[in-house]
């Protein structure tokens, strides 16, 4: 396992070097650019031409089932980003077809840019995997947290950011761990996070501990593992980790988070749509118009602004 | 070491397969050399034709150049594998550890099944409980049961490192497949055999001993193998308690690349690692009806 670390960090270092070099070449970007996130222009719906008023009218979208908006999220689906519903035992956890919580008023705000009354959209389960599964797609567009990255992109259609997230380090309250203040209070410990997350990247690049990361299949694991203390600490988002602190494991706290990277480099959640699918300019404008008009601010500030404050972690 | 003698009898194995459905009416030596060839000739056609027609279908599907991205990238398989072979040791540790553990238990339980009267009723019916229950449950629950449970009991003493649960997991749920094996084995040595043993003087557990779990173990060799192939695989359990195996190391490339690829790394290895055993275990098991064949009682 430390060779995987060590493999693992080895292909970083690559891919830093790469980004870095390529960013010698356009000194204009150098500043702007983390060196683990490649230039600006990978995020390439961003740089695809404003579409038509026309192509993305109503009756011209080329749709999964014709006059529905078909959108997927995962079961179960979490606090904050869907809110909980007793009464709709197939969504318990968290119900994206209430319009509450930060994911599903956002899915509904593009719905409605698009011109998509509630009624007319559809929720299907999309498993994490199935999401970028080669081959046609049960789904419109899917939303559950998913990180724009420019090698995921290469399968799917990753649209303009949503959300900007940071990640959190959670500890047990009390342990030596939950007093720490900067990455290298950090390093002796063993920590835990969701597979395919980039709360994983951030303990492997980031915090690069010198124990070897456990790594399971939903976050669910994680804080089961650190409840029984075969982690330390784990990883996650920041709003995921007040839902965590606040109603799955009380006896825990927000250690504190990493720094906010600013720019188009900077780690934000995208919708997913099948590889050039038509509808991808489409959200985009949807997207680029619930920011101008000031929407996903208060959608944002409406699900999310309790949970964006916490000690950051000093380098 | 087992191949070393796979060469020629392989062939001589496919030639066979390839002649399956001859009639066998000409025992002239020349013609049935010559239906041979025909044969072979036939069965070497039609896999081209079936193969190839196959492969063209596949080939030029319209979803073809997406599944061969997401699965045949070529550039994620190689930059994947050194992670995974790195992986598969964990895998190796856990197999070969529960392996030994499962083979020893698995027998104990197929005796204590197997002993006779009424003296020994509750031992018989502990084993059988014990099998019934292991063979059920779902493996998922198990690792988890154990690998959270346990550790979550705070017990001091008892690890909380997630691997000796692993390997608790996969012996008692693997033990139970095993001991049926074995009873298998058991109840098919003639009972001539134990009567044979008990009349040279041997007392039960002597003739248990000496005569027929020999010969069972001997009989059920390649279904044993055949589980043991299982447990290689179901080794990926323990990726279920965060421990980073082949199977997770591979998923983490799967889901930072959005990419199928890194699986076929692990088919490979666990290919490479199987096909070897399977023929170890017909190397086996030849040696064992050609020893039987000849008459001798080693």
């Amino acid at each position: 396992m430390r060779v995987t670390s060590r493999f693992v960090g080895l292909v970083v270092a690559a891919v830093m070097l790469a980004a870095c070099t390529g960013a010698a070449a356009s000194p204009s970007t150098s500043t702007a650019a983390p060196a683990t996130q490649p230039p600006a222009s990978a995020s390439a719906p961003a740089a695809s031409p404003s579409p038509s008023a026309d192509a993305c009218g109503k009756g011209s979208l080329k749709l999964t089932t014709a006059g529905k908006l078909t959108i997927g999220t995962d079961n179960p689906a979490f606090p904050p980003y869907f809110d909980p519903d007793p009464k709709d035992p197939a969504w318990q956890l968290g119900n994206p077809k209430n319009g509450k919580g930060f994911e599903s008023a956002v899915a509904y705000a593009v719905a409605d840019k698009l011109g998509f009354s509630k009624d007319e959209v559809t929720w299907v389960v999309v498993p994490f995997d199935n999401s970028f599964k080669p081959g046609k797609k049960s789904f419109d567009f899917d939303l559950s947290q998913i990180s724009y990255d420019p090698v995921r992109a290469q399968a799917v259609d990753m649209s303009d950011g949503y959300y900007f997230v940071n990640q959190s380090v959670v500890a047990l309250k009390g342990s030596p761990l939950a007093s720490a203040k900067t990455v290298a209070d950090m390093k002796a410990y063993k920590f835990g996070a969701q597979v395919g997350t980039t709360s994983y990247n951030t303990i492997v690049t980031t915090i690069a501990p010198s124990k070897a990361p456990a790594v399971y299949d939903t976050n669910d694991k994680v804080v089961q593992a650190l409840k029984v203390k075969q982690i330390d600490g784990l990883v996650v988002d920041l709003p995921t980790a007040f839902y965590i602190t606040g109603a799955q494991l009380p006896n825990s706290v927000i250690v504190g988070q990493f720094p906010n990277v600013t720019g188009a480099t900077a780690e934000h959640f995208s919708l997913v749509l099948q590889k050039g699918s038509a509808l991808t300019p489409c959200v985009n404008a949807a997207i680029a118009a619930l920011k101008a008009d000031g929407t996903l601010d208060q959608i944002t500030k409406e699900w999310l602004s309790d949970k964006a404050s916490a000690p950051v972690i000093q380098p | 070491m087992a191949l070393s003698g796979g060469g020629p009898h392989e062939s001589r194995a496919l030639a066979d397969l390839a002649a399956q459905g001859r009639p066998r009416l000409v025992h002239d030596r020349r013609s049935s050399r010559r239906e041979l060839v025909r044969s072979v000739v036939i069965a070497v056609a039609s896999s081209v034709v079936f193969f190839g027609v196959l492969g063209w279908i596949i080939v030029n599907s319209s979803g073809w150049p997406e599944v061969r991205q997401a699965f045949l990238d070529e550039r994620i398989f190689w930059s994947s594998l050194p992670a995974t072979l790195a992986g598969f040791v964990t895998n190796i540790q856990l197999f070969a550890i529960a392996e030994v553990l499962i083979l020893v238990l698995g027998l104990l339980l197929a005796v204590m099944r197997s002993l006779p009267g009424p003296a020994f009723f509750p031992l018989r019916f502990l084993a059988t409980l014990y099998v019934d229950v292991f063979r059920a449950l779902p493996g998922v629950l198990v690792i988890f049961m154990l690998g959270f449970g346990i550790p979550g009991l705070a017990i001091a003493g008892l690890p909380v490192d997630p691997f000796p649960y692993a390997v608790l997991t996969l012996t008692l749920l693997y033990s139970a497949y095993v001991s049926e094996v074995y009873r298998a084995g058991i109840e098919s040595v003639h009972p001539s055999q134990e009567a044979a043993a008990r009349s040279l003087g041997l007392n039960r557990f002597q003739a248990l001993r000496y005569v027929i779990v020999p010969q069972a173990i001997r009989r059920v060799i390649p279904p044993l193998l055949n589980d043991f192939i299982g447990l290689q695989k179901d080794t990926v359990l323990v990726s279920f308690l965060g421990v980073v195996e082949i199977f997770r190391t591979a998923q983490i490339t799967n889901a930072a690349t959005f990419n199928f690829t890194p699986y076929l790394d692990v088919a490979l290895v666990f290919i490479v690692i199987t096909i070897p055993l399977a023929r170890l275990t017909d190397w086996l098991v030849e040696r064992e009806r050609r020893g039987r064949a000849s008459g001798g009682l080693r």
